[in-house]
């Protein structure tokens, strides 16, 4: 079976007047196959949502993205926005963080949808609003005749956010892209949304694409989860492997560095300094600097992203070590 | 009762709200509140967006008059204090927010930040002021090289860092920690959590942390208050509170964050519905409208007209739900096919 998205050796750098000031993914491959969820995560700068908005190229202008995006058989790179409005919100759609800030305030929810609906299945406003009231009531909204006459401000967080679902399902994507579909509500509201999410996703198929920086959250949710540091995957693998053996050190610090799993009050283990500037590159391993397993071999030559059998790929030097 | 720190005595805070259609109408965000901190303990405040925990920290700084109850530290009565003691006990009453870039003013260089509380309390000046502000530096983890640079120049665990450095100036008994690592990635979340360790252990810190991540509550926590519409339903010590949950909120809460792949989606969540408004308090026990013990039980009546009392469900560990005797309390709640998901 050919994969529905494949990322292969993604690189993002934003230029101004012609020079380039940042590098912000620098070969990010992965793939998602049909009706997988695949989790991105990483620290804030890593490039998860960098690589989200890549595949549906809303990339800021200033912004160049080299590499290859397959999705279904269409290089999205190579698209022209003809083909790509045909692809955005129909085949693609896209959850965001902050239901607040996604949907235009002045205009009902309803109508809001509706014309995701209208465009993309070429049916009329009543037909539209139909559907609309169908997807509400399948998102868990109850009364979908009243809150489609609601205007944003009116919902609250969690319903909002069931909202934008609704828009992101109403014509039966194959992929759908969550950046952080729950960092802006409460944890058992979060709770809910992960299980619409999941609900929806057994019902209708898609692929998901998870971005987060809650290992937790998409540990629960994704199949399999990629790992992001400096713009480039870490390490990639089955949920439970990677969980269980962790093979890159970074991904290792980052499930140990969760509080809830050690004592309390002991020292969180955690690795010192900070994640690395987006600007030039030392030609190593981008984590070398903060690494417990570092050794010479790793300022000087960078690790590539390798099979190590079942699934799991890690970019290590040091990997068999762990 | 003595040896406490703080101690808050049936805190209520009500904001008017103009214009509501309701004549003298307000908003109870805190009501009737009751916690005590010992001297270098932590008691950690969780809860929803809504639940009023910094409301409580907003009272506990004087940042807010109260509508009823007492606050009280180290013997003295905040709300009866002079100008002048109460000045002073700014010193000793300090806040950590939760978004450092915003607790900062962006025109000022770190060390004139870390510099300005004590100038404003007129504690240091001259070389003993630039001591000063290169002795918080280093206690928490930064080095003369960030001196100079203007917060946006920081990373967020940086910016953190001198935020809690402003707050040790003044030499505080008591911090308020709201939200300390909210808005931090996961590695540096674990960086600031240490640092708290120790800096309560070097300096014989008392925190009142406030969070909605449990995690993070059980790992600096003595004791925990769990906050739900204004009232803590469920309080004890952090070890008996987390094991042995008696309210089926607290229940809920952990059930929700329990995470790292031991979740199963399928199953229904673990609380339905979303906190009512602070308008619309329920009537008996405030939590019955999302409450899954109660349709275990059958809808009892009591929770729809009767407040609950606070029941002693352990060595001092107290729950407000009528069944927190209930042996069913102390079991997980079953699936409910019924529920959404």
């Amino acid at each position: 079976m050919s994969a529905l998205l494949e990322i292969d050796d993604l690189r993002v750098d934003f230029s101004r007047d012609g020079r380039v000031t940042s590098r912000a993914l620098r070969g990010v491959s992965l793939t998602v196959e049909p009706g997988e969820a695949v989790g991105v995560v990483g620290e804030t700068g890593c490039g998860k949502t960098l690589t989200g908005l890549s595949v549906l190229r809303m990339l800021p202008e200033n912004a160049t993205a080299t590499g290859r995006i397959t999705f279904e058989g269409k290089d999205m790179l190579e698209l022209s926005a003809h083909e790509l409005r045909a692809i955005r919100g129909r085949r693609i759609s896209m959850v965001f963080q902050s239901p607040g800030t996604s949907f235009n305030p002045v205009f009902t929810v309803g109508y809001q949808i509706g014309l995701v609906a209208e465009r993309h299945l070429g049916i009329g406003r009543k037909d539209g609003q139909r559907l609309v009231a169908e997807t509400l009531h399948a998102v868990g909204l109850p009364n979908p005749e009243s809150v489609m006459r609601f205007y944003p401000h009116e919902l609250s967080g969690g319903m909002l956010q069931r909202a934008m679902i609704a828009m992101a399902i109403i014509c039966k994507p194959s992929l759908l892209i969550a950046d952080e579909p729950t960092t802006a509500l409460d944890v058992t509201i979060a709770q809910q949304i992960l299980r619409l999410l999941r609900r929806l996703q057994r019902e209708q198929g898609f692929g998901v694409f998870f971005i987060s920086h809650d290992l937790d959250l998409v540990s629960d949710f994704c199949d399999r989860i990629a790992v992001l540091y400096a713009g480039r995957v870490v390490e990639m693998g089955a949920t439970a492997q990677l969980l269980a053996r962790p093979r890159h050190p970074y991904t290792r610090a980052l499930l140990e560095a969760l509080p809830g799993k050690s004592e309390p009050g002991s020292p969180l283990p955690t690795v010192p300094g900070a994640v690395p500037g987006d600007r030039d590159e030392a030609p190593g391993c981008a984590f070398a600097p903060r690494c417990p397993l570092v050794v010479e071999q790793c300022f000087e030559e960078r690790p590539t992203l390798a099979g190590i059998g079942a699934g799991q790929a890690v970019a290590c030097h040091r990997w068999d070590a762990l | 009762m003595s040896g406490n720190l703080l101690e808050l005595t049936g805190v209520a805070k009500a904001y008017p709200v103009p214009g509501s259609g309701r004549k003298g109408a307000s908003l109870l965000a805190v009501d009737g509140v009751d916690l005590a901190i010992p001297q270098g303990r932590v008691f950690g405040l969780v809860g929803e967006s809504g639940s009023g925990k910094t409301t409580v920290a907003r009272c506990v700084l004087g940042l807010t008059p109260l509508t009823h109850g007492s606050i009280v530290f180290d013997g003295t009565d905040l709300a009866t204090v002079d100008a002048r003691t109460r000045r002073s006990l700014r010193r000793e009453i300090q806040i950590v927010f939760q978004q450092p870039l915003a607790a900062l003013d962006p025109r000022m260089t770190v060390d004139n930040l870390i510099a300005e509380p004590l100038t404003t309390h007129r504690l240091a000046r001259g070389a003993a002021l630039r001591e000063r502000v290169g002795k918080l530096l280093g206690d928490v983890g930064l080095s003369s090289v960030h001196l100079k640079r203007y917060p946006h120049e920081l990373s967020g665990g940086q910016a953190q860092r001198v935020v809690i450095a402003r707050a040790l100036a003044t030499g505080p008994r008591l911090v308020v920690l709201d939200e300390p690592t909210s808005a931090l990635d996961i590695v540096v979340q674990a960086q600031i959590l240490n640092l708290l360790v120790e800096l309560r252990d070097e300096h014989g810190l008392t925190y009142l942390l406030i969070s909605h991540d449990l995690s993070v509550v059980r790992h600096l926590s003595d004791r925990i208050g769990v906050m739900y519409l204004g009232r803590i339903v469920e309080e004890g010590p952090a070890g008996a509170l987390l094991e042995s949950p008696r309210h089926p909120y607290t229940r809920a809460l952990l059930a929700s964050t329990r995470g790292r792949g031991s979740t199963s989606l399928d199953e229904p969540a673990p609380i339905t519905g979303e906190m009512p408004s602070t308008w619309d308090v329920p009537s008996g026990c405030r939590f019955h409208t999302r409450c899954a013990l109660r349709e275990e039980l059958g809808r009892p009546e009591v929770c729809q007209t009767t407040e609950p009392p606070r029941t002693t469900v352990g060595p001092r560990h107290v729950a407000a739900c009528h069944f927190a005797q209930d042996a069913r309390t102390q079991q997980a709640p079953p699936p409910d096919p019924a529920r959404e998901g």
